[in-house]
């Protein structure tokens, strides 16, 4: 069925993908914020190291006999030694004129008794961190501003850094799996009533158009509401199906054989050999519309009851004596012996109306191709599965047309002359097919046809 | 580029010439193509063991050895950093600070413990201690002291005898004397009375620890302060006039260290020399061929009275600590 179904896309896919995407966008958005935030936190780390050592240097600053002094701890320099061996420079200045240090470093920018002030210089290419503050001295009759310079380079930030993000990466790529396998989850968890839903339709019998019962989410409710009304409508117009077959049955058949009586009688009364003869024509049309519409209407019913089999156990044997001991009148008239052979029972399951029929049209053909005082043989046989064949003593089947003789209103080139539609061997394969059974055709050796009807 | 090298080559005798050298040898490999120039504080006959053994396994090299005072070292090195291949001293802070200055170039494949190199540039080499000598008949009858303490009083009890006698660094002209008496300060008290005790005795001062060992040995002086324990020690082999004194109240290590010029003209040689002498000086079974003392990789840590590589040993090479430093110094020694 659903090579016919128009496919676009999948739930679960859409679900899923839906899902994943989402995670990803949220893993890099995580990775990017707790990166900048790391970063942010260890610049602050290297800074507040940096002014520590700056203040350290400042306080040791002094004004002596008028000269600046700055006999700066060892621990000043010492606190900034880091694991990746960052390189450091600093810079004394006073007033506006460097005192001691590294004259590579840019001009102090920091204010006496404001803030230390941070910012990031670059040395031969090299970002480098710098802290800066100032601090006034006051002597005797002088005063005087030192400010203090403090730079280090940023390796054993960016180690950290690294490792951090590494981390990070290696978190969020867990993270992000979690996700995906619980996205999985989730997914067939939502598509599982869906799922139930279909199977459960698919599961159902042929005759089953009753509404679905089961719970179904919230949002499947319309669905399902919609798909009960659908099949309500169909049992209902199944239903008129059935009644209808049966009504145009009826009413078709009856007129037919009050015409076909008439003219009989008139038949016995008329004694002019022309009127005699178009009366024969008569009938012989009355038969054939007769038959046509028999047919046409077994075949309806049989295609509408293909897919509501009723199945019973059927004593085949029995079915086929009944059926001989109806068509022995049809059969006397043109001296045909119909012969019937086979075991005590051959029970089979299936549809008795449907079998019926199918049986008859067989039986009926082979009366109508068997030539007159011939034998028809009717054997039925319970193993390997439930079989009748049917042989006559006709001409056989056209050989080169046997494989399209199923086919419907097809007729073999040898037809001419005789009464029918075409459709007695389509409703027969139809029947077989319905049972999951087969009809097959084939020539007897020593001529002849030869119908095997197989369940 | 290869004529102005062969310029320089051409020109470098000239050059050298005109410098003052300590000490200025050529070594020659078997076969030797190219010359690698090391500049250095060492004196050539404790370096020249390491200088044989890399020509040996390197037979296509020269090596051209450089000795000079480890103050002077830096004016030179930065003066024409693209001479020189390998820079060696014994004077700590000025290596890190011309590390510091960016003139050193990164060297792969050396695993030094934290202490013991700075930034994959800068390698210690060696362990040596700061040592008194002291002449064995000057204290034939008085115990030899073990610490700078009982040195204080020993001094103290008899002046007269070791007025005149006493030597130290001149941390004005040395590198390594001024190392030694920064990180002494640092450690205790001590040192200054000990200064103030030598300088009221007339302290002599020198500029190296091959002057001050050679003065003790024949009597001129009787006390010598932080000398350089290797080069006593090596001393000693073939003379026993003094006593070597390594003092247990703070002792002070420090290591010789090395690095590869950042405008070296043969980075790629004087790197594999640089990895060849450490890995000499770090063999376990090291000090029997060569005779500076191995670099001591004590598995638990450093010692603490070794003298770590890190950016505070520029410190006391400010410019305002460093005249504060040397006046303190100066008006304790010279008076």
């Amino acid at each position: 069925m659903s090579d016919t179904v128009n496919v676009s896309g999948s739930l679960r896919t859409r679900l899923t993908l839906t899902l994943i995407g989402g995670a990803a966008v949220l893993t890099v958005l995580v990775f990017v914020v707790i990166r900048g935030y790391v970063a942010q936190i260890a610049q602050q780390g290297q800074d507040s190291i940096l002014a520590a050592s700056v203040s350290s240097i400042l306080d040791a600053a002094i004004l002596r006999e008028g000269a600046v002094e700055v006999d700066f701890p060892y621990a000043s320099l010492s606190m900034l030694s880091t694991d990746a061996d960052d390189r450091v420079f600093y810079a004394i200045y006073q007033d506006d004129g460097l005192l001691s240090g590294y004259d590579i470093l840019p001009e102090p920018t920091a204010v006496s008794g404001a803030a230390t002030v941070h910012r990031t210089v670059d040395l031969d290419g090299t970002a480098i961190r710098m802290a800066t503050a100032a601090r006034t001295l006051i002597g005797a009759d002088t005063r005087t501003i030192v400010s203090v310079s403090i730079a280090q380079t940023q390796e054993a930030l960016a180690v950290t850094l690294n490792r951090i993000s590494r981390n990070v990466v290696i978190f969020g790529a867990g993270f992000f799996l979690l996700t995906v396998v619980l996205s999985f989850w989730a997914t067939s968890t939502t598509i599982r009533p869906l799922r139930r839903l279909a199977n459960s339709i698919t599961r159902r019998g042929p005759d089953d158009l009753s509404p679905v019962a089961g719970p179904v989410p919230n949002e499947m409710a319309p669905l399902v509401a919609s798909l009960n009304r659908l099949m309500g409508r169909l049992d209902t117009s199944l239903k008129q199906s059935e009644d209808f077959i049966a009504e145009a049955a009826h009413r078709v058949r009856t007129p037919l054989a009050t015409v076909r009586s008439h003219a009989e009688a008139t038949l016995q009364r008329v004694d002019r050999d022309e009127n005699r003869m178009a009366l024969r024509a008569m009938i012989r049309a009355i038969d054939e519309s007769s038959r046509a519409a028999g047919q046409l209407l077994d075949h309806a019913m049989i295609t509408f009851r293909a897919d509501h089999l009723e199945r019973e156990q059927v004593d085949l044997l029995e079915m086929v004596r009944e059926l001989v001991i109806r068509m022995t009148p049809v059969a006397q008239m043109k001296d045909i012996n119909l012969h019937v052979t086979g075991v005590d029972s051959v029970v089979a399951t299936g549809d008795a109306i449907l079998l019926q029929n199918a049986l008859r049209n067989l039986i009926d053909n082979a009366l109508k191709y068997s030539p007159p005082e011939s034998e028809i043989a009717i054997q039925v046989m319970a193993h390997p599965k439930p079989r009748i064949e049917i042989r006559d003593q006709g001409p056989g089947f056209p050989p080169d047309e046997i494989d399209d003789l199923t086919t419907r209103f097809s007729r073999g080139d040898n037809a001419r002359g005789i009464i029918g539609s075409g459709l007695g061997l389509t409703i027969a394969q139809d029947v077989a097919e319905a049972h999951g059974g087969t009809l097959t055709l084939s020539n007897l050796p020593g001529g002849g046809a030869c119908a095997t009807f197989s369940l | 580029m290869r004529n102005f090298f062969a310029l320089i080559l051409c020109l470098l005798p000239v050059l050298s010439a005109a410098q003052d050298w300590e000490d200025r040898q050529v070594f020659k490999g078997t076969a030797p193509t190219q010359t690698l120039r090391i500049l250095s504080s060492t004196d050539t006959v404790f370096f020249a063991p390491i200088i044989s053994g890399f020509l040996a396994e390197n037979p296509t090299w020269s090596v051209e050895y450089f000795v000079t005072g480890t103050a002077e070292i830096t004016g030179r090195f930065q003066a024409a950093p693209d001479t020189f291949d390998i820079v060696i001293s014994s004077a700590m802070d000025l290596q890190l600070k011309l590390v510091n200055d960016g003139f050193a170039l990164e060297v792969g494949g050396v695993d030094l413990p934290d202490w013991a190199q700075w930034r994959q540039r800068l390698f210690a080499f060696t362990s040596e201690p700061a040592t008194i000598v002291v002449n064995r008949n000057a204290f034939a009858d008085k115990p030899i002291p073990r610490t700078r303490q009982e040195l204080i009083q020993v001094l103290r009890a008899a002046p007269e005898t070791f007025r005149g006698k006493l030597g130290t660094y001149d941390i004005r002209q040395s590198g390594l004397g001024y190392l030694f008496a920064t990180q002494d300060a640092r450690a205790s008290e001590t040192f200054w009375r000990l200064m103030e005790v030598m300088g009221s005795l007339d302290a002599k001062l020198y500029c190296c620890s091959g002057d001050m060992i050679d003065h003790v040995a024949s009597g001129d002086l009787l006390v010598a302060y932080n000398v350089l324990g290797s080069y006593a020690v090596s001393r000693q082999k073939s003379d026993n006039r003094f006593e070597i004194i390594r003092p247990s109240d703070f002792p002070t290590t420090m290591m010789r260290t090395g690095f590869v010029s950042r405008h070296a003209p043969h980075p790629g040689a004087a790197s594999d020399f640089l990895r060849y002498m450490i890995k000499v000086q770090t063999a376990a079974p090291s000090g029997g061929n060569f005779p500076l003392p191995p670099l001591e990789l004590n598995p638990a840590g450093a010692n603490p009275s070794v003298i770590s590589l890190e950016p505070a040993l520029m410190t006391y090479l400010d410019r305002l600590k460093r005249s504060v430093f040397i006046k303190e110094w100066t008006n304790a020694v010279v008076q």
